[in-house]
């Protein structure tokens, strides 16, 4: 207890040590593979309830479909309720899966090899979820391919001055390229599985998958290309998508809406969000599958670093936000805030308040930071926090506009909550069938990282050779 | 396939490797003897084990700048042809065209368009997906996807000996070398 806790040194480059306990390559591989090849019990224990919470979702959802989009607790003035909180709450959670697996990446932080894989499932499966929402939100979802610019039979084409329509590219966009970046990811991992297989069920799917990939040096020479590249593109991609979702509300006129911070804004705290959701995710996977030692408390305590960074800055937004109320000098954007804060939804504005701006700065002390326990629950609080923020910029501004004639109080139905809660059933489902048949974690890019994947062991003795191989040191 | 030559067709010598270090000393000398068509492979990719090979710069950069080049140049024309030619209509007394509006979507087809081209040009220049490969009967080539580094030069490569290259794999430190069948 007197000493401090000290993480384990890398021998040669004098850094924390990416991997503990000094494993050899195949020692990785087995350590990833085996839990795929022989499943657990356990895993049947998370993936079930998830089951059960994807009933949920299906029955809320045919209610809806039966019934139409009365059977939520829509009303006048908030004709955006939970559908539009949903969609962005799960939207900002994908944007912590690229944030690790693109910027950290740029960044060359080569921590985030231990979490990049399942924080970029992560992405796909919550872009999943959050088009959900506002696909049955039209009403017609079966006609939702409108939205798309297609030739019709009515001569007519899509508003590209909407932002809704910015995000219909945005979104989808995004949802392709973090599919294609964690396919790209996945497919040396998926020739490791297809070389272990033992069923021919096995070798054949991983096979087919893994594309004939054999580690070819003239291959990676490529496939490392064409990764930083993608890293390159998805980087302005994720901090575009949450900028478009901002114009949703900040291109409208209506107070609370209508200001310029909510872009950077809401990027923050998209990330803030989703690096939440990763923690929540993978402090009870790293236990149950003993990956400990790969994704390291070190990995958490920096998780942990950006949520403090990045919830101080959507902290800061807050009261930014307040200040251009009153500075601006406009009554509308005044009373707008103030209504926040004391009006009819002060019960959400101030839950917003504790999880997102108190709680999370527990982390400033280091043993919180280094404690899975804390930082569960803390990544619990930020959840919730996040959802209730979106709830809050939404609602609070549609419910009490500029003429207090049309003025009404949103509450939301079973059935809303019917889908939020099945969104999460989704999304688990999805989750568990990842950690179940993929890879979890990169093993091609983990075993890199790794002190013997150096190929020039002994000139590292010296911090002065050949300048040929110098800018490749780090990696 | 029913060839009539006692002698299977030769891929060419496979030489297998423990250590990072040992397969990229091993390409410099195999590249240094002048080989042409020959190929290493690891599990993961070993840094500057290209240069070390002799292997030139990929061209994927251009492909992915061409195609982020047409999406976005798509999306500026189908933005601009839809809103001024095929159904031109007045919304809130705006402009038909004006860039400002169309940025975000020029802007998401360009970077959607430039994804494909790095995935596809990726598996293009790699020539994937290529479901067989001579290599892949040989068992232990298994292990190049989980913790040994090998290397290949074929029989086709016009300075092919039999003797010398296997001599020369083996002095390269290498745990194991044998004969690969094509086929």
């Amino acid at each position: 207890m007197a000493t401090k806790e000290r993480d384990p040194l890398d021998p040669i480059r004098g850094r924390k040590l990416l991997v503990e306990g000094g494993p050899s390559f195949h020692d990785i591989t087995e350590q990833v593979c085996s839990p795929i090849e022989q499943p657990t019990l356990a895993w049947w224990l998370a993936f079930i309830p998830s089951l059960g919470l994807l009933g949920v979702f299906g029955i809320s959802l045919f209610w809806l479909l039966w019934e139409g989009v009365g059977v939520w607790g829509l009303n006048n003035p908030v004709d955006w309720g939970w559908a539009i909180v949903d969609f962005v709450f799960w939207v900002g959670i994908g944007h912590a899966g690229t944030l690790i697996s693109a910027i950290l990446f740029l960044f060359r932080q080569q921590w985030r090899t231990a979490v990049n894989r399942s924080a970029e499932a992560m992405t796909i499966f919550a872009v999943i979820c959050a088009l959900v929402f506002p696909t049955f939100h039209t009403g017609r979802p079966w006609v939702i391919y409108w939205s798309l610019p297609l030739p019709n039979q009515m001569q007519m084409w899509p508003n590209f001055r909407s932002p809704l329509l910015w995000d219909v590219f945005a979104v989808a966009t995004y949802f392709t390229v973090s599919l294609l970046f964690w396919y790209v990811g996945l497919i040396p991992d998926l020739a490791t599985m297809r070389d272990r297989a033992t069923t021919k069920i096995r070798r054949f799917a991983y096979g087919l998958l893994s594309l004939g990939w054999r580690g070819s040096t003239r291959h990676w020479q490529n496939y490392e290309k064409a990764y930083l590249l993608l890293a390159g593109l998805a980087t302005p991609l994720v901090l575009s998508v949450h900028t478009i979702v901002s114009f949703d509300f900040a291109v409208s006129q209506l107070p609370g809406w209508h200001t310029t911070i909510f872009p950077p804004y809401f990027v923050a705290g998209a990330i803030f969000s989703g690096f939440a959701m990763v923690l929540t995710l993978l402090i009870p996977i790293r236990k149950w599958y003993g990956l400990e030692h790969i994704i390291t408390i070190k990995h958490l305590e920096n998780m942990a670093k950006i949520i403090l960074l990045t919830g101080s800055l959507v902290g800061y937004a807050y009261g930014l936000e307040f200040f251009i109320a009153w500075y601006s000098g406009n009554p509308y954007e005044s009373f707008a805030f103030v209504n926040r804060a004391f009006g009819p939804y002060a019960w959400a504005y101030w839950i917003m308040m504790t999880c997102n701006v108190i709680t999370p700065q527990l982390i400033w002390f280091k043993r919180v930071r280094r404690s899975p326990v804390w930082l569960f629950i803390l990544s619990i609080f930020v959840n919730i926090g996040m959802w209730f923020e979106r709830f809050v910029i939404t609602v609070t501004s549609l419910s009490r506009d500029f003429l207090p004639s049309s003025w009404d109080y949103y509450t939301a139905t079973i059935w809303d909550v019917g889908m939020l809660v099945g969104s999460f059933g989704l999304f688990f489902t999805l989750f568990c069938l990842f950690i179940r048949y993929l890879p979890m974690i990169a093993m091609a890019e983990i075993k890199s990282v790794m002190p013997a994947a150096n190929p020039h062991p002994a000139e590292h003795t010296s911090e002065t050779h050949s300048a040929t191989h110098g800018d490749f040191d780090q990696k | 396939m029913a060839k009539a030559s006692k002698k299977i067709k030769k891929f060419g010598l496979l030489a297998e490797y423990d250590s990072a270090a040992a397969v990229f000393r091993a390409c410099e000398k195999v590249r240094d003897s002048g080989y042409r068509r020959w190929d290493s492979y690891t599990p993961f990719p070993v840094h500057n084990l290209d240069r070390a090979m002799g292997i030139k710069p990929t061209v994927l950069p251009w492909i992915v700048f061409a195609c982020g080049m047409t999406g976005a140049a798509s999306g500026i024309l189908l933005q601009w042809w839809t809103s001024t030619i095929a159904y031109p209509l007045i919304v809130a007394g705006k402009p038909l065209f004006s860039f400002q509006a169309n940025v975000p979507v020029t802007f998401e087809l360009g970077i959607l368009f430039a994804a494909f081209g790095a995935v596809f040009g990726m598996l293009g220049l790699n020539k994937l997906p290529q479901f067989y490969h001579p290599l892949f009967n040989v068992a232990r080539f298994a292990r190049a996807t989980d913790d040994r580094f090998f290397i290949a030069i074929e029989a086709s490569d016009p300075k092919y000996d039999f003797e010398k290259t296997r001599k020369l794999l083996e002095e390269t430190g290498s745990v194991k070398v044998e004969e690969v069948d094509e086929s």
